[in-house]
């Protein structure tokens, strides 16, 4: 296989002809979206405001990711670690919690480091996976639900018990499906378990970028007016449509499917990704907040960024497994 | 050669820890001072208020920002007397032991007349978390005394969830900064800090809600 292999003394860095193009083809994207971000908002100034902090958070974001995927599945485990445990603090500032409950917000948070230890946490079990599966929604919740009636405050109980639950299981348990990802041995896939893990990256970010650029050029009418009036018909379609046939097109050259199991991922999948935005466009008009955080210039918080992946990951990890790949 | 060690130790580590544990969002980051005399007053929940309102400021005001810090408090001696004085920079203030003829502001002043910028916590103590008390004068007595320096009001929300008084288990939240426009001297010492009161109070309905029973 052809490729691209970079090596000195002490180094040596091979990267799957797949992933260097997509590599490329992102570098291609980021370079357009920075043109354009010159251009547009000097022409039209109030409809394109936001492109230009947008596009500089874009690259921060590409060069972080691309050099984890680069640098192996530790490197990456550990940036997906730091990324949840940022979006699980979003979530449980904005979120209702108690006066007694800080110690269960802590616990939340050492959620972060088991579940992400379980991808390094080969020698300790048989099949860590297993443990993987079962750790955030099961043992998890028995121990902070318990903790948490241990402390003895029932007002507000099984509301907090669920609020703290939701923000484990989409924050942290969803976010490390993309971590685990990385642990597919590298025959199994056509451009390695990074080539898998970006192009599950590209498409869902593509998605929303797509869904963008059909919304601004032709979206009239709105699908979810109470939850996200921002989003059209035009939009989620245009971007539904594009990206299943990129997605159709790209995954010979970076998944193990056959063409009947890419056609179902490549419909599964956007769509996954628009309800996984409007679930946290939901929540945070709960909550009362437009952005989750202010971390990302152009962006919002961190769970702005990740709000479609949060239901993105765990279907691709889940199909890509039952269809293809013999490690989970 | 202190002055150089604060400003990296801030700019290296207390910072980016400070950024990764609370997040730090600040709304109207444009009004705050560029340079002194100024003092940034805000509402006190949490020694963590200090640390976010010093992350507020760009590297190259870091040397000149003072936080007034009680004495009792955090000049006690040994290292953290140290970190406080030269790390954090603050400026030591005596709190109700302080004899009559001593003027408890005298360091203050001096500051100010420095050109440094104070951040001061008019309620003068930390109190119940995420609740704001009554107003001390001192910060008007500061105005009184150098009216060139503007006074810009802080809302602070978060930090009081994070490390409340009492308390010695810190527990990461994300924090908000809202600034507001600054006042001036208005020749009224209780006129003032009311007039200071409103503002902070009224800079609270733009940080995001507070959903904490």
């Amino acid at each position: 296989m052809s490729g691209l292999t970079v090596s000195g003394e002490t180094f040596a860095i091979h990267l799957p002809e797949a992933l260097l193009f997509g590599f490329l083809g992102v570098l291609a994207l980021l370079i357009l979206g920075t043109v354009a971000a010159l251009i547009l908002p000097a022409m039209q100034p109030t409809k394109w405001s936001d492109l230009g902090p947008r596009m500089r958070s874009w690259w921060v974001i590409a060069l972080l990711v691309g050099g984890a995927l680069i640098a192996g599945w530790q490197a990456t485990a550990i940036l997906f670690a730091l990324i949840s445990f940022l979006a699980l603090k979003e979530f449980l500032t904005l979120a209702p919690t108690r006066k007694e409950d800080r110690l269960i917000v802590l616990l939340a948070y050492l959620t972060v480091f088991v579940n992400y230890g379980l991808i390094f946490a080969d020698t300790l079990f048989e099949d860590s996976y297993q443990v993987y599966l079962v750790f955030a929604p099961v043992y998890a919740f028995l121990i902070m639900t318990a903790a948490m009636s241990w402390i003895g405050r029932t007002e507000g109980y099984l509301a907090t018990v669920g609020i703290v639950q939701w923000g484990v299981i989409v924050c942290v348990y969803n976010i490390g499906y993309i971590a685990l990802l990385m642990r597919t041995p590298g025959a199994e896939a056509p451009a390695g378990a990074a080539g898998l893990v970006f192009f599950l990256l590209f498409i869902t970010q593509l998605n929303d970028v797509a869904q963008y650029c059909w919304g601004k050029l032709l979206g009239r009418t709105k699908i979810t007016p109470r939850v996200s009036p921002n989003k059209t018909w035009e939009g989620a379609l245009g971007g539904w449509l594009t990206t299943a046939l990129v997605f159709y097109f790209l995954a010979p050259s970076f998944t193990p499917l056959s063409p009947v199991q890419a056609a179902i991922m490549a419909i599964v999948i956007p769509a996954a990704g628009f309800f996984g935005d409007i679930t946290m466009s939901a929540i945070k008009r709960d909550l009362g907040v437009k952005d989750t955080s202010r971390l990302i210039p152009g962006h919002g918080g961190v769970l702005d960024r990740l709000d479609s992946l949060t239901f993105a990951a765990p279907l691709y990890f889940h199909l890509l497994a039952y269809f293809a790949i013999e490690r989970f | 050669m202190l002055q150089t060690l604060r400003r990296y130790a801030l700019m290296f580590v207390v910072r980016p820890i400070a950024r990764l544990l609370f997040g730090l969002d600040v709304i109207g980051a444009e009004k705050l001072p560029r340079d002194g005399p100024a003092i940034v007053a805000a509402n006190h929940n949490s020694h963590v208020d200090t640390i976010v309102l010093l992350c507020l400021f760009p590297a190259r005001l870091l040397h000149k920002v003072r936080p007034v810090a009680a004495a009792d408090h955090f000049d006690k001696g040994g290292f953290g007397s140290w970190f406080s004085r030269n790390i954090i920079g603050i400026i030591p203030i005596k709190r109700g032991a302080a004899s009559r003829h001593e003027d408890v502001l005298a360091g203050a002043k001096q500051a100010l007349a420095r050109g440094e910028i104070l951040v001061v916590f008019p309620e003068g103590s930390r109190g119940a978390p995420e609740e704001m008390t009554r107003f001390k004068t001192g910060v008007a007595r500061l105005v009184e005394y150098m009216p060139a320096a503007p006074v810009t009001p802080v809302y602070l929300q978060g930090a009081g969830r994070s490390l409340p008084k009492d308390s010695r288990l810190l527990v990461p939240f994300n924090t908000t900064a809202v600034v507001g426009d600054h006042l001036t001297w208005n020749g009224s010492h209780h006129g003032f800090i009311d007039e200071l009161r409103t503002r902070i109070e009224a800079l609270k309905a733009e940080a995001p809600p507070l959903r904490w029973r």
